[in-house]
């Protein structure tokens, strides 16, 4: 049995809208291992977005109890959760998200910059990083002098610079054609098997097929948890 | 248990740190290169126009206190001046009416006998007339004076000798010119040793004065002595009484005046600094006694020099203020700008909250950018504010101190004015929520 690394117990979150408290997740509980790729589906307005702003500690449960690794963070209160995205998290946007006055190897470095690691570790880890995508020509380019998928590839180098406990990615293939987004679900794949913890958010039946779990929202609630 | 190390990496502000996102601020202020240019516009003529203006203003009075103290800082100067009232009923009136007025021998020695503190009397009577050196003509005025005068107006002879108290003594023609005559009675030769002749009488030169600079003028004075053309010739005082007499007469088409004036300009010296005040005082009081009407003037330096240094006060004053209205305004517009591009990057903070920036990394970021706009503004402000005194002295020929501190101060106040106004746009940044700054398009 590998190791839990993420554990929601009864999670809620609600959402004042003026007069109006918009339940978003109405009490999900599960738990994700280490080494496993997850796929999150679900029609819109399912509560995809909020669990998996949750999941990315960028927002905090209403109530309910978030473990990720040992520690909850539930309860954290800002710079700590700030702390714990930039160590144990690594993110891929649908938009990839670059920063765009910042170089290739400088946006993947970004991450251990928050960190306060040194700047000469930190740039040897970077250029690996962009080696390991494929860019190891594009080092010093800017992301606007590159294609969507080669920007994504960037993105996935950044979200493994800090060695997170997980990678979330948000419709990765999202603003891809479908070769550049099968060259991304196979690196997500190559990931996976070299142990890397995935969760996925996507409504494309084709993309989930990659992963070995999917977990299925509906109005808040968690309709099923498949295994494939 | 897979590796779970634990988050211990120090984030302290480090100099390394800052060094980094001061250079992450230079590339995002260089990716819009244009706005910030003209972002700092504001601070960079603010902190030019202080630093000019202040240079200008202090050379300026510099000058006028200079000026000042070459009358002597101890001196307080009497003029006679001819009574307004009175030069009506001569304009009009009687044309063998002899006008009486101005100081007198018994004011100098009332002054000189009563009041204490006073150290030298120095009386001087001066005459407007033509000074010819065979066809060239100067109009000048011929002073009668003692030989003491040199010291006690700070008045120094610059080639051969003042007269003595024997020429004094002696009723001699001799003369001293001042500089300004020099040009025009002896364009060629040394005046030295040469006679100039002035009315029927010839003066021998034994002396040249130094060039000095232009003649400060007593308050409101009407007096002959303040029409100086600033041509001025020193001539023992005995001299001059013995030539002139004490009336004098001046034809004008169709009528003549004369006029007695026994002393037109008398010099007061006082023992020292802090009894000059009363003295002057008390010197005022000893004149108002003994003349009816108010045909004297009294100037004191020291009262000029401290009006003149509160005028220079005031003017600081003013400088200061317009300039910390123009660094305010400079301070608007940054923080106009950071606010807009706090907004444009909404994304940008999303990303980085997302990655592991706290509030204060971001606040720092923002911060920082503001400095060094600001900072960048008030070292161009700077170079431009100590170069454009030196324009002003080459073109019109103006006195200009920069003093050492003026561009401290203005480029303090710069990098602080981008530290007060990148404060709020900073905090707004910080304050943004990942989740909306991320979906923020």
């Amino acid at each position: 049995m590998a190791t839990r690394i993420v554990q929601f117990d009864n999670v809620r979150k609600h959402y004042q809208m003026g007069p109006v408290t918009v339940e978003a997740l109405r009490g999900v509980s599960f738990g994700i291992e280490a080494g496993d790729y997850i796929s999150i589906m679900g029609p819109s307005g399912c509560g995809k977005s909020t669990l998996l702003n949750l999941l990315g500690c960028l927002d905090r449960p209403t109530s309910g109890r978030f473990l990720l690794g040992e520690e909850d963070v539930s309860q954290m209160d800002d710079d700590a959760l700030s702390a714990v995205r930039g160590a144990r998290l690594g993110f891929v946007f649908q938009s990839y998200n670059l920063i765009q006055q910042l170089s290739v190897v400088e946006n993947i470095e970004v991450p251990l910059y928050y960190q306060g690691r040194p700047e000469d570790e930190s740039r040897e880890r970077a250029r690996e990083l962009a080696a390991r995508v494929g860019l190891e020509s594009r080092m010093e380019h800017k992301p606007f002098e590159l294609s969507g998928g080669q920007q994504q590839r960037v993105a996935i180098a950044r979200a493994l610079v800090n060695d997170p406990l997980v990678i979330l990615a948000d419709e990765p293939t999202g603003n891809l054609d479908s070769t550049s987004g099968a060259e991304i679900l196979n690196l997500f794949d190559d990931l996976n098997q070299q142990g890397k913890t995935l969760i996925m958010v996507t409504h494309d039946t084709s993309v989930a097929k990659h992963s070995r779990r999917s977990i299925r929202l509906r109005d808040g609630h968690l309709e099923s948890d498949v295994r494939h | 248990m897979s590796a779970i190390n634990p988050i211990t990496a120090f984030r302290g502000l480090t100099l390394a740190r800052l060094k980094r996102t001061v250079r992450l601020g230079i590339k995002s202020l260089w990716l819009h290169r244009l706005r910030s240019l003209l972002t700092v516009l504001g601070i960079v003529f603010g902190v030019c126009s202080v630093i000019a203006m202040l240079a200008i203003g202090e050379g300026a009075s510099y000058e006028a206190q200079e000026n000042i103290k070459t009358l002597g800082s101890q001196n307080i100067i009497l003029r006679s001046v001819k009574p307004p009232e009175e030069q009506k009923v001569t304009d009009k009136g009687s044309q063998s009416y002899v006008m009486q007025y101005g100081i007198t021998y018994t004011d100098v020695k009332r002054i000189r006998d009563t009041i204490p503190g006073v150290t030298v009397v120095l009386p001087a009577r001066i005459i407007r007339d033509y000074a010819w050196n065979i066809s060239r003509r100067v109009d000048c005025e011929l002073v009668g004076t003692v030989p003491w005068y040199p010291e006690m107006r700070n008045h120094r002879v610059a080639a051969g000798r003042f007269f003595t108290d024997t020429d004094m003594d002696g009723k001699s023609s001799v003369c001293v010119l001042g500089a300004e005559m020099v040009p025009a009675l002896f364009p060629l030769e040394t005046p030295l040793g040469k006679h100039i002749r002035v009315g029927g009488d010839y003066y021998l030169v034994v002396g040249v004065m130094e060039p000095r600079g232009q003649a400060v003028k007593g308050d409101e004075s009407q007096s002959d002595a303040s029409k100086s053309t600033g041509k001025r010739m020193y001539v023992p005082l005995e001299t001059v009484k013995m030539r002139y007499g004490e009336v004098l007469m001046r034809r004008r088409t169709g009528s003549f005046e004369a006029e007695r004036v026994q002393l037109h300009e008398v010099t007061v010296k006082v023992a020292s600094l802090d009894q000059v005040m009363n003295v002057a005082e008390a010197v005022k009081q000893a004149l108002e006694h003994g003349h009816k009407k108010k045909d004297y003037e009294v100037v004191v330096p020291l009262e000029l020099l401290k009006r003149a240094q509160d005028i220079a006060r005031i003017f600081n004053i003013v400088l200061g203020s317009i300039a910390a209205i123009s660094l305010l305004v400079g301070g608007i517009g940054i923080m106009n700008i950071m606010l807009a591009s706090v907004t444009e990057r909404t994304r940008e903070i999303g990303i980085r909250r997302a990655l592991g920036a706290r509030r204060r990394d971001i606040i720092l970021q923002f911060l920082v950018e503001t400095v060094l706009l600001s900072g960048a503004g008030g070292i161009i402000g700077v170079l431009l504010g100590v170069a454009i005194p030196f324009v002003v002295t080459w073109t019109a020929d103006m006195k200009t101190i920069i003093t050492f501190w003026s561009p401290l101060l203005a480029f303090g106040i710069s990098a602080l004015v981008g530290i007060v106004f990148g404060i709020y746009p900073a905090i707004r940044a910080a304050e943004m929520d990942p989740v909306e700054a991320l979906r923020h398009e």
